[in-house]
């Protein structure tokens, strides 16, 4: 098939999953937050909320599109544009699993294998600092303004423990492409350990450099703990309070879509990609039948009795879908091909949780500890712990 | 499988086109189908309640400059850890020695701003050399 015709349709596949991935990423957060403070979170829209994102698209892009007076009117509409198209791009160098060959069709699962795949993330994701900045100026707004700059100031003074941090691993394995770094992980080291970058290499080094990128990784998508930026007991909402509808809308995105373009990363790095966690003649290809034959006996068990009328009729049927999958994994064609992508999504996805998790327990940073940890603790590690293992990458 | 570096990139070029027509549909689709109500109170900046008074546009910490500037410097030492790391095995020992050179000079200045406390944002002025 013609490379370019294909290369369309993987990027309008690839965009519509990760926008309907974006909507359901903020589903999950509101239930499991909501699960974590002891309430049941969203359960009006659909069976379980699940219509909810929907709901809340429908709602945001018909509320009044304010554009008020007082705001610099060019770079006010330019800074959300800007911040959705930034978080956007990242995901064309994002590999998904091995190549696959459909009939006459053979096509890697991603949409560019750049051999600076790396440099490419952090260029881009870089980038994303101005559409903070210029929406904390362009208000002209008390609050926006200090969101904004202390949302900057945040993101380029993590983004060198995360740049240290992420050359750590590369020192390891030497490549910049997405792909080759996959490849050297693949393997087992006594048979059993992955041999993930987490596990290559001096024992603790690489799981700290891994640690050190989380941290990073949380203040760069301006999580909690380190949410400054919108801290709503000081600043109201930071650097988009003067923003509404779908232009607020935007912000959000496009913090979730780096929230996923990080997980990602973080799994290409240091998880080993889309390689098992444990070796295949152990066992590790039956994993995914395993979880949804158990998420489908679970969905039996609850349409039993179930606790809304409507479980009684809906449950059965999630419940035979995900039979249904556990079948698809089992056929041994099409579980080579899917294989890598379940490990891969399965590894962001527990990434993601641990994101709402932290955000569920951990209080905000002060800014000026926010920004001593940084620069007084986070970088001298950093550098320390990449020279340490650049000395025993010379030495071995 | 893609072979050029046009064909190499085109598929980064559909993903920009894709991202700029998502967040330009964003800001549009919400201008075309939200309605306007338009009142001077909602106009104002909004200050939780309170009637602003003067202007955003005061100036602000010089923390934030230095912070700004600290960084260019050195972002462009991790900029030079990338080729550094991909070329490492086969230079070993000795582009480490080099590497360590390099970045020791760069931490001078750091130890620099950190001791001039341009790093602490809780402190309302600097300790020492406020004459001069």
């Amino acid at each position: 098939m013609n490379f370019l015709l294909l290369t369309v349709i993987k990027a309008a596949l690839v965009a519509f999953i990760l926008l309907t991935a974006l909507a359901y990423v903020q589903w999950l957060e509101r239930k499991v937050l909501a699960h974590i403070q002891l309430r049941v979170g969203p359960r009006r829209v659909g069976p379980h909320g699940l219509l909810q994102p929907l709901a809340d698209v429908v709602k945001l892009i018909t509320k009044e599109d304010m554009i008020p007076s007082h705001v610099n009117k060019v770079f006010y509409l330019l800074a959300p544009f800007l911040a959705v198209m930034f978080a956007l791009i990242p995901i064309a160098v994002i590999p998904f699993g091995t190549d696959i060959t459909i009939g006459p069709i053979h096509t890697n699962m991603e949409l560019a294998d750049l051999n600076i795949g790396v440099l490419f993330i952090l260029g881009i994701t870089g980038m994303g600092v101005y559409g903070v900045a210029l929406s904390g100026w362009a208000s002209n707004n008390k609050y926006a303004l200090l969101g904004g700059l202390r949302s900057s100031a945040q993101m380029i003074s993590y983004e060198l423990p995360m740049a240290m941090a992420i050359a750590t691993p590369l020192l390891v394995l030497n490549t910049l492409s997405f792909r080759q770094l996959v490849n050297s992980q693949d393997g087992f080291i006594l048979g059993f350990i992955p041999r993930w970058t987490i596990f290559q290499g001096p024992f603790p080094f690489l799981i700290v450099a891994f640690i050190i990128f989380m941290i990073a990784a949380f203040a760069e998508t301006n999580r909690i703990p380190f949410d400054l930026p919108e801290a709503e007991n000081e600043l109201v909402a930071g650097f988009h309070t003067e923003y509404g509808s779908m232009k607020f809308a935007a912000f959000f995105m496009a913090e979730y879509c780096n929230m996923i373009t990080v997980c990602c990363v973080a799994t290409l790095l240091f998880l080993g990609g889309w390689h098992p966690i444990f070796p295949a003649e152990y066992g590790s290809r039956f994993i995914p039948s395993l979880i949804f034959v158990g998420a489908a006996a679970i969905c039996f068990m609850h349409a039993a009795n179930p606790s809304r009328r409507l479980d009684k009729f809906t449950l059965p049927v999630v419940g035979v879908v995900a039979l249904g999958i556990a079948g698809i994994f089992m056929v041994p064609i099409l579980a080579t091909a899917l294989l890598p992508i379940f490990w891969f999504s399965a590894k962001v996805i527990v990434i993601l949780f641990v994101y709402i998790w932290v955000r569920g327990t951990l209080p905000r940073f002060r800014y000026d500890q926010l920004m001593r940890f940084a620069w007084t603790f986070l970088f001298p590690i950093a550098i320390i712990n990449l020279f340490l293992v650049g000395l025993w990458v010379a030495l071995t | 499988m893609p072979t050029t570096y046009p064909e190499m990139y085109f598929p980064v070029i559909v993903q920009v086109v894709i991202a700029i027509a998502v967040a330009a549909g964003l800001i549009g689709i919400s201008a075309l189908l939200g309605k306007r109500a338009k009142s001077p109170l909602k106009d104002t900046p909004y200050e939780s309640g309170m009637a602003p008074v003067g202007s955003a546009a005061e100036r602000f910490s010089v923390k934030w400059y230095l912070v700004g500037m600290i960084f260019v410097l050195f972002d462009i030492e991790a900029v030079f850890l990338y080729p550094w790391a991909v070329v490492f095995r086969e230079l070993k020992l000795f582009a480490l020695g080099e590497m360590f050179v390099f970045v020791a000079l760069v931490l001078v200045g750091y130890f620099y701003v950190w001791k001039k406390g341009a790093l602490d944002w809780s402190q309302e002025k600097y300790p020492k050399d406020r004459g001069a």
